[in-house]
């Protein structure tokens, strides 16, 4: 193999595992350990630069960084990196203070934002602050996008998301709210340089050939129109009886909401097995946690009507059978069909992007599933005035996504009004810091604790159940947030390793507690993963091969279980490695980056 | 101040015969200073411990004084351990063994421990083949007094302060051959392909086994002049043969050419397998290794690797005719039988 190049910027950023599966690469090491050091306002910011809703995603985030977490793949449990983000919100002080302060210089160019979803907000605050002049379109008469409308207040109260919502529009947004935009072509014909599209997934599939559907259609809702029309206090009550079709985070959103507004037996019903439900596993048991069972492999026969009124529906029991290549089939088992009573039934089998709005003789090409044709790097479509992202670009995804095609599309379009190319990307920030400060000290909190990931502690149930803007979830305290913190194995804190330096003396193969270093004669790839002191199978982690030694042997680091713990730095007798902080920050169209 | 171990070792670790991991031979984390050869050679006798599935309650690690001695803490924290006086390592070792004979005995000393101070123990202890695996961890230097030239410190090799040892060394290796040792080896401690089938070997071996480890001193003994530094070592470094040590029942897969290879039958079935023999050398014959360190020498090299092995020798315990079981465990009754026995063996010299 040939030599690891560590001047390349990504070899370090996959190292750190959270944050190279954050869509937006939010640093997370970093803002974990100001956690640990009770400077939450500092880790607000780094996390509102980069996510721009920390007080939001750190109550329902998709944690796309917990499953990557490399303590994953040596304790039980990932770092509660999420719930860590909730403690710097809930905790900081006076952030505003941080945040780039108006009134900014314009530069004279106009930017229409089509939905005020968090992919919009996220262009709102990159571009504000260098001196567009932003106008915020949306048909609900506050900011938010789905994070008002699909989440619900017992998982993100109103005010935490208000706050975040208001730090962008404070920044002096022109918002349209109350204002459905109903043409783009309208929108193309006033003075914008470029419009950016925002408008989310907004339809919710229904189930509309199945038996009974009509005449029961009072009792049948969508899910996602639903749980909008609760949080906008339209929809204040459901039946005692309730079933939820569905198995994805909606659906429990939905069960759980329905258990607050009246519904005592409250079902899930999903087609396919428990295991291979969408939900994340959080969210299923939380939903268990409020007495909602979870029936599986039912797939939905017919809605039941008696009378005029709906009264349950009927199921088929199947059971899931797997091809050669993995790939799913549901299978009747064959038995009679179940019935199960309900009063009302929410259907939360998934949504979809519907653009209705948009002219087809524009210039902005759709594809064949009706999505607009859009660069998956600058988020532009075939009008090169039109930018898309979060929902609208690509399908239903997540907050998180949204905010990190928010950024790219801010990039995009700020290029595109300075006639610049829009290929020509930034280039991250990043940073290298050598954390020796003398015989065994370092920088950072280098002992790896044994600790069990801490649970978060959640409200009385009897209290959470009757109101449903009560939050469920706690948060950690200082010191759990502490402690976990210190779960964090600092995966920023990179190994590096001077070849000139070595004398070779194994020392630091010898202490490493997860054998990660093997000095060894170069090879090939895939023979080198098998010559390792312990095999590296792990494919998706890198090797970090140095240049070849004096007795002609190459010294290989297997990134996959390091623990950071700095132990073959501190059993280097010459330094020839160091463990140096690398600090990685997404570039965003506002270049005054905090950090 | 942060100098602890974590717990969690790498999760692919593979299970020897008796169901550990290797981390279940560990010690305590290492206190000498950082890059020391001694650790390597801890490390060693971790792997090669490991390797040969050895139950940690079956094996007895000694020592005397020094930095070598201080590194038994650091390997085989579930074993039995006594550290002993200076250079007295062999006494204790001998009494422990006459005592029980069932357990592994693994003595781990220094130059100056065994060259200077327990050079009348050491000597003692070769001639009555005493049942232990003797690994000398040999820098040339006294680390712990700040790096005063030992007895084995090569004449004209320069130490950290730039002063030339006037004195000519003793050879370790040579001496025990000398004084008629069952088993002689010589390694390196950055070479643990080397050194870990030698101590799986010298384990097995069924008499007294020494090894003579040189292990540079990063801290007092690895400038340039010294003849006991990485350098200089990996520069003059030669070796006897390679070398594996190949346990009962398993089938050998790498092929060498007839005549660059010899067998060496252990005891228990298990055996050592050395190939690319040098010339004019033979691991069953002294004289042979005798000529080799010589030669070595004469060319300015290190020799390295087995030496000299007899693998059919008779210990302290076959030589004395003691009984079968381990003396520790006689009973009063055992070595008492009373009257009637004694009326007996009365009856019988009548």
């Amino acid at each position: 193999m040939k030599p690891t190049d560590i001047n390349d910027p990504e070899y370090f950023h996959k190292v750190v595992d959270c944050q190279h599966a954050c869509p937006a690469h939010t640093p997370v090491p970093e803002y974990i350990r100001l956690i640990a050091e009770e400077k939450y306002t500092e880790a607000y910011m780094i996390n509102w630069d980069s996510n721009v809703f920390p007080g939001v995603l750190g109550r329902t985030c998709d944690r796309p960084c917990e499953p990557a977490c490399r303590r994953g793949r040596i304790d039980e449990e990932p770092v509660a990196i999420c719930r860590l983000k909730r403690v710097a919100a809930d905790n900081k002080g006076d952030v505003k203070k941080h945040m780039p302060q108006g009134p900014f210089p314009s530069n004279g160019k106009k930017v229409a934002l089509i939905g005020a979803g968090p992919a919009s907000l996220t262009v709102a605050r990159d571009l504000a602050t260098i001196g567009y002049e932003l106008h915020l379109y949306d048909e609900h008469k506050l900011g938010g996008g789905f994070m008002r409308s699909q989440i619900p207040a017992f998982r993100l109260p109103e005010t935490v998301l208000n706050e975040e919502v208001n730090f962008i529009l404070d920044l002096g947004i022109h918002t349209h709210f109350n204002t459905y935009v109903s043409s783009l072509k309208e929108i193309l014909s006033k003075d914008y340089d470029a419009v950016f599209v925002g408008t989310g997934a907004p339809q919710g599939r229904d189930l509309p050939d199945l038996i009974g559907r009509k005449e029961g259609a009072a009792n049948i809702h969508i899910g996602i129109n639903w749980l909008g029309s609760v949080a906008f206090e339209h929809t204040k009550h459901i039946g005692k009886k309730v079933i939820v079709l569905g198995g994805g985070n909606t659906a429990m959103d939905c069960c759980r909401t329905a258990r607050r507004l009246g519904g005592e037996q409250v079902k899930v019903v999903v087609r396919s097995p428990f295991k291979e439900m969408k939900a994340s596993p959080w969210e299923k048991e939380d939903a268990a946690h409020e007495d909602i069972p979870i029936i599986d492999n039912h797939v939905p026969k017919s809605f039941v009507v008696e009378n005029g009124v709906l009264v349950g529906m009927t199921f088929e029991i199947v059971k899931a059978v797997y091809d050669a290549n993995g790939k799913r089939q549901l299978i009747a088992e064959g038995g009679p069909d179940v019935f199960i009573e309900a009063n009302d039934v929410l259907i939360a089998v998934g949504q979809e992007n519907s653009f209705p709005w948009i002219e087809r003789d524009l210039g902005v090409e759709f594809d064949k599933w009706g999505m607009p044709v859009v660069d998956p790097v600058t988020y532009a479509s075939t009008n090169n005035k039109v930018f898309f992202g979060g929902d609208s670009s690509f399908g239903p995804k997540n907050v998180i996504t949204a905010v990190a095609q928010g950024h790219q599309g801010a990039i995009s379009i700020d290029l595109f009004c300075m006639n610049k190319d829009l290929n020509v990307r930034p280039s991250p920030y990043v940073n290298l810091v050598s954390q020796k400060m003398g015989i065994h000290e370092w920088a950072f909190d280098s002992a790896v604790v044994d600790d069990d990931r801490y649970i978060v502690p959640q409200a009385d149930k009897k209290l959470t159940l009757l109101n449903r803007k009560k939050e469920v979830e706690l948060g950690f305290d200082h010191i759990t947030g502490y402690k976990e913190a210190e779960r964090c194995l600092n995966c920023d804190v990179q190994t590096v390793f001077t070849t000139d330096k070595c004398i070779e003396c194994d020392a630091c193969v010898d202490v490493c507690p997860v054998a990660c270093i093997t000095f060894t004669e170069n090879a090939e790839e895939n023979d080198l993963r098998s010559m390792l002191k312990v095999p590296a199978t792990n494919l998706s982690q890198s090797l970090y091969v140095s240049s070849e030694l004096p007795t002609k042997r190459v010294m290989i680091k297997d990134e996959n279980v390091c623990l950071h713990c700095g132990l073959c730095a501190e059993r280097c007798p010459t330094a020839a490695w160091d463990m140096t902080k690398f600090f990685y920050n997404v570039t965003k169209a506002e270049k005054k980056a905090c950090h | 101040m942060s100098y602890t171990r974590p717990k969690f070792r790498h999760p692919e670790l593979i299970k020897n015969k008796l169901g550990y991991t290797v981390d279940y031979y560990e010690g305590a984390l290492s206190t000498l200073c950082a890059g020391c050869g001694h650790d390597s050679i801890s490390a060693g006798i971790i792997q090669a411990c490991y390797e040969l599935s050895i139950e940690p309650h079956r094996l007895a690690k000694l020592s005397g004084i020094g930095c070598s001695s201080k590194s038994p803490a650091y390997v085989l924290s579930n074993s039995h351990g006594f550290n002993s006086v200076h250079g007295r390592m062999p006494s204790v070792a001998t009494g422990a063994n006459l005592a029980n004979k069932d357990l592994i005995y693994l003595g781990v000393s220094g130059d100056g421990d065994t060259a200077s101070i327990g050079m009348g123990q050491f000597v003692h202890v070769i001639r009555r083949n005493l049942n232990m695996l003797y690994i000398v961890m040999n820098n040339g230097c006294y680390g712990l007094t700040k790096g005063q030239d030992s007895a084995t410190a090569d004449q004209g090799s320069k130490n950290k302060t730039g002063n030339i040892n006037l004195f000519e060394a003793i050879d370790l290796a040579s001496l025990s051959l000398e004084l008629g040792a069952t088993f002689v080896a010589q390694s390196f401690s950055g070479d643990k392909t080397q050194l870990v089938p030698l101590i799986k070997a010298g384990l097995k071996h069924p008499g007294f086994a020494f090894i003579n480890v040189i292990s540079p001193c990063v801290t007092f003994n690895n400038n340039v002049g010294s003849t006991k530094s990485y350098d200089f070592v990996r520069e003059h470094i030669a070796a006897t043969s390679t070398i594996d040590f190949v346990p009962e029942m398993t089938e050998i897969t790498a092929k060498y050419d007839e005549g660059t290879t010899k067998k060496v039958k252990m005891h228990d079935g298990s055996f050592i397998s050395l190939n690319k023999l040098s010339q004019d050398w033979d691991p069953l014959d002294r004289l042979s290794a005798v000529t080799a360190i010589h030669n070595a020498r004469a060319k300015n090299e290190i020799l390295t690797g087995l030496l000299y092995v007899n693998p059919d020798c008779n210990d302290l315990h076959q030589m004395l005719r003691t009984c079968d079981k381990p003396l520790n465990t006689l009973l009063k009754s055992d070595l008492c039988p009373g009257a009637s026995m004694l009326n007996e063996i009365n009856a019988d010299l009548r």
